[in-house]
């Protein structure tokens, strides 16, 4: 793997974050409050970069082998369980909660903003106490497939 | 509901949401993995052997990127009204959450609907919900 791309990635990531206005917890949270002054920009957030990354898939389901030279690591879970349900409700509390997800919670970081370094320490022992859990010796057994970013698959029923 | 519009900045954030969108392009053409911010972080808790590199770096760019920021632009600083209790409660659930969930925002919400899964538009559909529902509760309720 080039070690520069993941970095620049990152790079990348962050400042459509910050331009986007994401960073912000306050913005994040007048766009989840329906019931008050809503501001809707962060659904121009999803949609922009949703077109962009549709165009990426459908060229990359096209293709191999990544231009690494490696493999396309995508999920292979496929049912719609309570872990998937149940999570994203926890994850959608937190979120309303403070207006932060975790890519804009770790580049507020870089903004050396305490309240954030707080939240990102939270975030983490969260899921490490998830780490905790699932690699009980009970139930470890070897990962079904290589790891991916969102398909974290380990078999745990 | 009405419509904030003194706040409302469409083309910041189109234009932010595109650069997120290269970002997740690049990540999967160029290295085969998708962009998800949770799954980046929670692959580091704990790290493992000859995964963990890319992981730390991406994290590392996305902690700098404001300091690129100013030199593109002025971003606008994060405004972060939680106190220290709300802070851990509301860090400890998208933690756990996330990773119970397999995503958060980008890997689902972004990738996932790009991707067309089914699974990512179920969860997005439910953080959504869950987000929009909290708010209501703690704005206009309790």
């Amino acid at each position: 793997m080039n070690r520069a791309s993941p970095f620049l990635v990152g790079l990348l990531f962050g400042i459509g974050l910050c331009l986007a206005g994401m960073t912000n917890a306050s913005k994040v949270l007048a766009f989840l409050d329906l019931g008050g002054a809503w501001d809707p920009s962060l659904a121009f957030v999803m949609g922009g970069a949703i077109a962009v990354a549709f165009v990426a898939f459908r060229v990359a389901a096209g293709r191999a082998a990544s231009l690494s030279g490696g493999p396309f690591h995508l999920p292979t879970a496929r049912t719609i369980d309570t872990r998937l349900i149940g999570g994203s409700l926890l994850f959608g509390v937190g979120w309303g909660l403070v207006g932060l997800c975790p890519g804009p919670a770790i580049a507020d970081i870089g903004f050396f903003d305490g309240r954030a370094a707080l939240f990102v320490i939270a975030m983490a022992a969260g899921m490490a106490l998830y780490s905790g859990l699932t690699a009980a010796p009970s139930t470890r057994r070897p990962p079904r497939s290589r790891s991916t970013v969102e398909g974290f698959v380990r078999s745990i029923d | 509901m009405t419509i904030d519009w003194a706040h409302f900045t469409p083309g910041s954030a189109l234009a932010g949401g595109i650069l997120i969108g290269l970002a997740a392009a690049w990540l999967i053409l160029e290295d085969g993995r998708i962009l998800g911010a949770s799954g980046l972080l929670g692959g580091l808790i704990p790290p493992r052997s000859g995964d963990w590199q890319w992981r730390a770096l991406a994290v590392l760019g996305l902690i700098v990127s404001p300091l690129v920021a100013r030199f593109l632009f002025a971003p606008a600083a994060p405004v972060i009204e939680a106190n220290a209790a709300t802070l851990i409660v509301g860090g400890l659930l998208v933690g756990f959450g996330t990773r119970l969930g397999n995503g958060c925002t980008s890997g689902h919400g972004v990738c996932g609907l790009a991707r067309l899964s089914p699974r990512s538009l179920a969860a997005t559909a439910t953080f959504m919900a869950a987000g929009f529902l909290t708010v209501f509760l703690v704005r206009h309720v309790l």
